[in-house]
């Protein structure tokens, strides 16, 4: 039962989520929303920890899975795609790469100067 | 035979599963980057398909299942986050001065690209959410008058390079803290790098999963802004 009582909690807090969206102008998923709730009641204690944890592991554990379909849905918006391919490629690799060194890089200069506060 | 494999609803997601097993399995043993499990099965499942002559919408009706499960796994993310708080807390300042630097070299990256290229206001709309997760990023580029097709297409194909060239791009570009990575990641490649983050370890995945949800809202605000600039 400890499967399905867990599996339960967390569709409650996406069908919260999938409310929230309905009532909200904004353009946030319902599962931005459902993190959003779950977070702050692991955080207040309304949920314990032991009661999403294993099904929670396991739902992250196979996620990658999940967006199979949607990369194999590519192919049914090929035909849109193609006329700005080139473009579009230029611009998503360039993007991660940007994306990345200076998330990361502020990130980690920042981490640095308290660490060395640290140790003054 | 070819009727019930074209009409079968288990059929397609089967095949997936095997490819993605056949791409962890290939990983591992030639240790090599560009077998990624996700491209593996993507390729596979695409090639299947068209070999079968089995359309999308078949496929999808076994595969919407898979894609049904996001809701709730994305949700479960809260949970490496709620473990990995105290190193939130103590890492403030770094987490959110990181996302929001990343958010803005994307619209930025963006903005000067079009303009380079010389595409149409409505193109360059099209590619402004293409670093945050794709139901924030539709809602985004309906918003200020995109193509929205292609922006989720462009937001996958983000993701599965993001998911594929992580480690590279970290190990390259010296990231070498765990925060730092997860953050990099998140931002630039929402869910997709998250589930790779989550793989290199504990912190990169929560710090990933904060990204994704901090992203998204700073882009839903900051595009609108970005939307005039072209």
């Amino acid at each position: 039962m400890k499967y399905l009582k867990q599996f339960l909690i967390i569709l409650t807090i996406s069908f919260i989520g999938e409310i929230l969206k309905e009532l909200l102008p904004l353009p946030v998923p319902a599962s931005i929303y459902g993190m959003v709730i779950l977070f702050v009641c692991l955080l207040s204690g309304i949920i314990k920890l032991d009661s999403v944890r294993e099904t929670g592991k396991l739902l992250i554990e196979i996620m990658p899975v999940m967006f199979i379909p949607a990369g194999v849905g590519l192919i049914a918006s090929w035909n849109v795609l193609k006329p700005l391919l080139i473009p579009v490629s230029i611009i998503t690799c360039l993007t991660i790469v940007t994306v990345m060194i200076v998330s990361g890089h502020v990130a980690q200069i920042i981490i640095k100067k308290g660490k060395n506060k640290e140790q003054m | 035979m070819k009727e019930f494999f074209e009409t079968s609803a288990f059929a397609g997601v089967t095949i997936s599963l095997m490819a993605y097993m056949a791409g962890v399995y290939l990983k591992k043993k030639l240790k090599l980057g560009l077998f990624n499990p996700l491209l593996v099965s993507i390729i596979a499942t695409i090639v299947v398909l068209a070999v079968a002559h089995v359309d999308y919408d078949t496929y999808n009706e076994g595969a919407k299942y898979l894609s049904w499960l996001l809701t709730p796994a994305t949700v479960c993310l809260a949970i490496p986050l709620y473990e990995q708080f105290e190193l939130l807390k103590s890492n403030f300042k770094a987490v959110f001065s990181g996302i929001l630097a990343g958010v803005i070299t994307s619209l930025v990256t963006v903005l000067a690209l079009s303009s380079v290229m010389g595409l149409s206001h409505e193109e360059y709309v099209t590619l402004l959410p293409k670093s945050i997760t794709t139901a924030i990023g539709m809602g985004v580029s309906e918003e200020l008058g995109g193509y929205v097709t292609i922006t989720v297409a462009v937001i996958i194909i983000t993701g599965v390079l993001g998911n594929i060239f992580a480690e590279i791009i970290c190990k390259i570009f010296k990231i070498h803290e765990p925060v730092a990575k997860g953050l990099a990641i998140g931002s630039a490649s929402h869910a997709i790098g998250t589930a790779k983050a989550m793989e290199m370890g504990e912190i990169e995945g929560a710090m990933s999963s904060l990204s994704i949800a901090v992203s998204g809202i700073l882009t839903v605000i900051l595009a609108s802004v970005f939307a005039n600039f072209l």
